[in-house]
């Protein structure tokens, strides 16, 4: 993966807005940019091209990246299902949700469909907790879940994707 | 009618815009502060207000500004914290999603008070729309000539950025949110030195939570004594309180310090009451980390006082039979809910969540959601309940950081007030696996002391 | 300078003295102490951020200064903590303090294989020490441990992470007297783990001194695997002419009659090497011809070969064994 022109342009503001010598805080938000690039994950040279960028050595990036939970080291689907199981959601029925979504997927979590567009996990708190059940699905939130609004957010998606 | 400081606004439609949120009053502050204030006589304000930083440790926020150090030639820093992560707390982002300027405005007379010329938002990286609403809110207000070089032509130059982070709670404390911001693992730093001496890039830092750098707005506009005012003894002013669970209207609500938990709980105007008519079990009032208060000593403390909305009345009778304000996460069990899938629920985002860097919380948390785990699920031994006392009593006040203590609080709450019901997963592994323990039996009595 | 009382002894000691250097340098001038001092697991004074981590070292502050006697509210880590003139100190004599620390080693413990008997630190392991002086007889984990995925960092230093106890000291070395450091700390909480990521070999002028630091049996000399038990070594001072300008080629060499099963840094009484030592010096120089002799090494604590165990009578059947008794020396003092 390489960044295009405007994603470059991006990477360079990011940078500017630390003193000079502090690209690494960049860090961050250009892993996002890249995980978004590169087909919603991280490999290695993904991870190393983002060394380069920002000067700093590559384990630098492996230690960073594997910190955070955002950051996806393996392969997911194209819609990421990241569902919250944390005490609001949980007695607000997310354990049901999760089977729900494991049924209608038919996929365990951590895998991904056939067509690679969806795969599912479970998260801890998103901060939705006065809308339970939740899930993330890219950079929005979609809350008071229930089966039929997973029915029609996976529907929504794969007309999305054309299928 | 309750007095509204921060959220009065967030209803009116566009308030989002500069353009509506200026025509509001919105500025006015900054205005004030850049235009008739030093800089001392703003944090003067903040210290009279009374203000206690709104992340949840309540520590006071004008203190916490007078403490930073000023040596000559090295820049100053404000961050916000707005890695809003503790379970049950959402109240920055209803803020950050609908008054954005209400922050923007908010940094601009914290920083000038503080004399930083950057400020930034770390944001946690799951809010990933907002940071596009704060970033539109930034640039409205640098084009209206309220950000960047010469402010209002007072000589005073500011940037705000939005830093983005990517998934850890431990973010939230700040040294942890220094270190992310860096660019760096979100691994708290041993203290001292403390950010107000050597915070981001070795500069003096102040790191303060979105709410409470929204409250220096109001604290501005009506001085610090007026806003002193409201609320009850030293919890002036007003709060967010994020509410969740078993209740008809959960969501976000601007208190006045001071309210009954009952009122807050029961009344149409806050959480509407329990759902469903369903009874109350238990409830913890200011983000997961707090004890859980069960229902005998929610509305009532210990002494027969009511309970108030207040620092000092949530966490009266102390660990023992108190709680905590904490961020303001309110969440509400009904009796259907169990207190000790709920402890294994938490303790498990505890540990999810552990940087992993100290040995008792790295080691401790991994233990008490096994022992856990195991009680919830009928498989549990009797001494497992007072293993788990002890675990909790061995992290409580031996890390690097505040998340020992959050992950020990609820255990130890949860064994301390519903005991029995732990005991009865031990002795009845089928039953509780099928049906809910219910209510507390041991219902609080305040101990009667004999005479002098 | 500044006043400090540790479990009553008082000392001055140059302001910024750290609460753990502080017992230390009591300890060198009344070698008595030695046991009064904190353990540490995770601090090491050569390494510039180290400590804080591990949490074995934590000591009662009573009294803050004399200036601000109130006591410290909770427990603080001493290799952090910096004394005050006039604070008081209780390490030994604080139950809270033996109470907590104990509860520490079984955190270290809990997840640790306890795979001595195959493990070429034995003998030499801090872990070990800290067990035997603060640990509980049995266990109360009733669960699975830990394991990671085994990870080969090259054909010099071995990588057990299984029993790392994540203090860090190998990624600081890495990071501070290495050139391109290419291993860290992934993954958080309890799976947090020392490694490339990229199952790279680490390999640099200095990359094995990770095996010195490293308070565990998590980085050994593969040169010395299974070679022989610490304890049936001989330990000499040796030196020869290093050409690494960084290297002063001042060694111990772990013997077994004529042949040099291991070669090390030196270490102090406190089990940190007195000076870094090269990959050549350590790896390459495997025979006698290629040192310089000084003499039986006296190893202080953290060995089993020191332990003042050879002073009894009974123990002399044992000595007899050897053909060089650098212990002797150093059992002296005993």
């Amino acid at each position: 993966m390489k960044f295009n022109e405007t994603e470059l342009k991006e990477v360079e503001r990011l940078a500017r807005r630390y003193p000079a010598g502090r690209q690494k805080s960049a860090l961050l938000p250009v892993l996002h940019l890249a995980q978004v690039a590169n087909g919603n994950w991280l490999d290695t040279d993904t991870m190393d091209y983002v060394a380069s960028l920002l000067s700093i050595t590559n384990i630098e990036v492996y230690e960073v990246a594997s910190f955070y939970s955002m950051f996806n080291l393996k392969p997911v689907g194209k819609y990421l299902f990241e569902v919250c199981q944390t005490g609001p959601c949980n007695i607000q029925g997310a354990k049901d949700i999760i089977a729900y979504i494991e049924k209608k997927l038919g996929v365990k979590e951590g895998e991904v469909t056939a067509d690679g567009l969806f795969s599912f996990k479970r998260v801890e708190c998103l901060g939705a907790c006065g809308y339970a059940p939740m899930l993330q699905l890219g950079e929005h939130f979609k809350e008071h879940l229930t089966p039929e609004k997973i029915d029609a957010i996976v529907d929504e998606h794969r007309k999305k994707a054309g299928l | 009618m309750s007095t509204k400081l921060l959220l009065d606004k967030a209803h009116i439609a566009g308030i989002e815009t500069f353009e509506i949120y200026r025509k509001e009053g919105g500025y006015r502050a900054a205005e004030k502060a850049l235009k008739s204030m030093t800089p001392d006589e703003i944090t003067e304000e903040v210290k009279k207000s009374g203000l206690r930083g709104r992340g949840g440790a309540g520590f006071p926020t004008g203190m916490k500004w007078s403490f930073l150090a000023k040596p000559e030639g090295v820049p100053r820093y404000l961050v916000c914290n707005a890695d809003e992560s503790e379970p049950g707390t959402f109240k920055d982002r209803f803020l950050m999603e609908k008054i954005p300027h209400l922050l923007v405005e908010g940094l601009i007379v914290s920083s000038f008070a503080l004399g930083a010329n950057t400020a930034y938002i770390y944001i946690r990286g799951e809010y990933a729309w907002i940071v596009h609403i704060l970033e539109k809110a930034i640039a409205e207000a640098k084009n209206n000539g309220f950000l960047g070089k010469n402010i209002l032509g007072t000589g005073f130059d500011l940037e705000i950025h939005v830093q983005r982070g990517a998934g850890a709670y431990i973010c939230g404390e700040e040294t942890a949110l220094l270190e992310s911001l860096e660019g760096k693992r979100g691994n708290p730093r041993i203290k001292p030195p403390f950010p107000a001496v050597k915070g981001l890039y070795g500069c003096p830092t102040v790191v303060n939570n979105v709410e409470s750098i929204a409250a220096a707005v109001p604290i501005v506009n009506m001085t610090g004594d007026e806003y002193a005012k409201i609320g009850l003894g030293r919890s002036t002013g007003t709060k967010l309180i994020s509410a969740s669970g078993n209740i008809n209207k959960p969501g976000v609500y601007e208190i006045v310090l001071g309210l009954s938990v009952e009122e807050f709980l029961m009344s149409d105007e806050y959480c509407g009451g329990m759902k469903n008519g369903k009874k109350l079990k238990a409830c913890v009032p200011g983000g997961s980390s707090v004890p859980i208060l069960p229902h005998d000593l929610l509305f009532k403390t210990a002494n027969g006082e009511t309970r108030l909305m207040t620092y000092e009345s949530l966490s009266d009778g102390g660990f023992a039979t108190g709680s905590m304000l904490g961020s303001g996460g309110f969440i509400v069990y009904d009796e259907d809910q169990c207190i000790v899938e709920n402890t294994y629920n938490f303790t498990r985002f505890y540990r999810h969540e552990s940087c992993g860097q100290c040995s008792p919380c790295r080691e401790g948390t991994g233990w008490m959601e096994k022992l856990l785990w195991r009680l919830d699920n009928g498989q549990g031994k009797m001494e497992d309940i007072d293993l788990l006392w002890d675990i909790q009593r061995k992290i409580e006040g031996n890390t690097i950081c505040p998340l020992g203590d959050a992950a020990s609080w609820p255990v130890a709450a949860a064994i301390r007030h519903f005991r029995e019901e732990f005991e009865w997963h031990v002795t009845h592994p089928k039953e509780a696996m099928e049906r809910n323990y219910g209510l507390r039996k041991n219902i609080y009595v305040a101990p009667t002391t004999a005479g002098a | 300078m500044a006043k400090v009382t540790i479990d009553g002894h008082l000392m001055e000691v140059p302001d910024g003295t750290t609460i753990l250097n502080a017992a230390r340098m009591m300890a060198e001038h009344h070698p008595e102490l030695s046991a009064n001092v904190p353990p540490a697991m995770c601090y090491y004074s050569k390494l510039e951020g180290s400590g804080g981590k591990c949490r074995t070292c934590l000591v009662q502050v009573t009294k803050g200064s004399e200036k601000d006697p109130r006591p410290m509210p909770k427990l603080v880590a001493s290799c952090r903590t910096t004394v005050m003139d006039g604070m008081e100190v209780q390490n030994k004599l604080s139950p809270q303090v033996q109470d907590a620390r104990k509860g520490v080693v079984e955190f270290l413990l809990l997840n640790h294989p306890l795979d001595c008997p195959v493990c070429d630190q034995a003998g030499e392991c801090h872990l070990q020490d800290l067990g035997y002086e603060h640990g509980s007889q049995n266990t109360r984990y009733e669960f699975k441990r830990r394991t990671f995925e085994v990870e080969d960092i090259g054909d010099k230093v071995k990588l057990h992470m299984n029993r790392c106890i994540l203090c860090y000291r190998c990624v600081f070395t890495a990071n501070q007297i290495t050139e391109g450091r290419v291993h860290g700390i992934i993954n958080r909480g309890d799976h947090a783990e020392i490694s490339t990521y990229i199952h790279q070999s680490i390999d640099n002028d200095f990359s094995g001194n990770v095996i010195d630091v490293c308070p565990v049996g998590a980085l050994t000399d593969k040169t010395f695997r299974f070679k022989s038990r610490v304890w049936n070594t001989n330990p000499y001072n040796a030196h020869r002419e290093c050409t690494n300008p960084k290297c002063n080629g001042h060694v111990v060499l772990w013997m077994a009659g004529n042949d040099i099963l291991r070669v090390t840094a030196r270490k102090d009484q406190w089990g940190e090497v007195e000076s870094f030592i090269c990959n050549e010096c350590r790896f390459d120089k495997k025979s006698l011809g290629d040192w310089i002799l000084e003499g039986p090494r006296k190893v202080d604590r953290h060995s089993v070969i020191s332990g003042g165990h050879y002073n009894s009578l009974s123990d002399k059947k044992v000595l007899t064994k050897s053909t060089t008794f650098a212990v002797m020396e150093g059992s002296k003092k005993d």
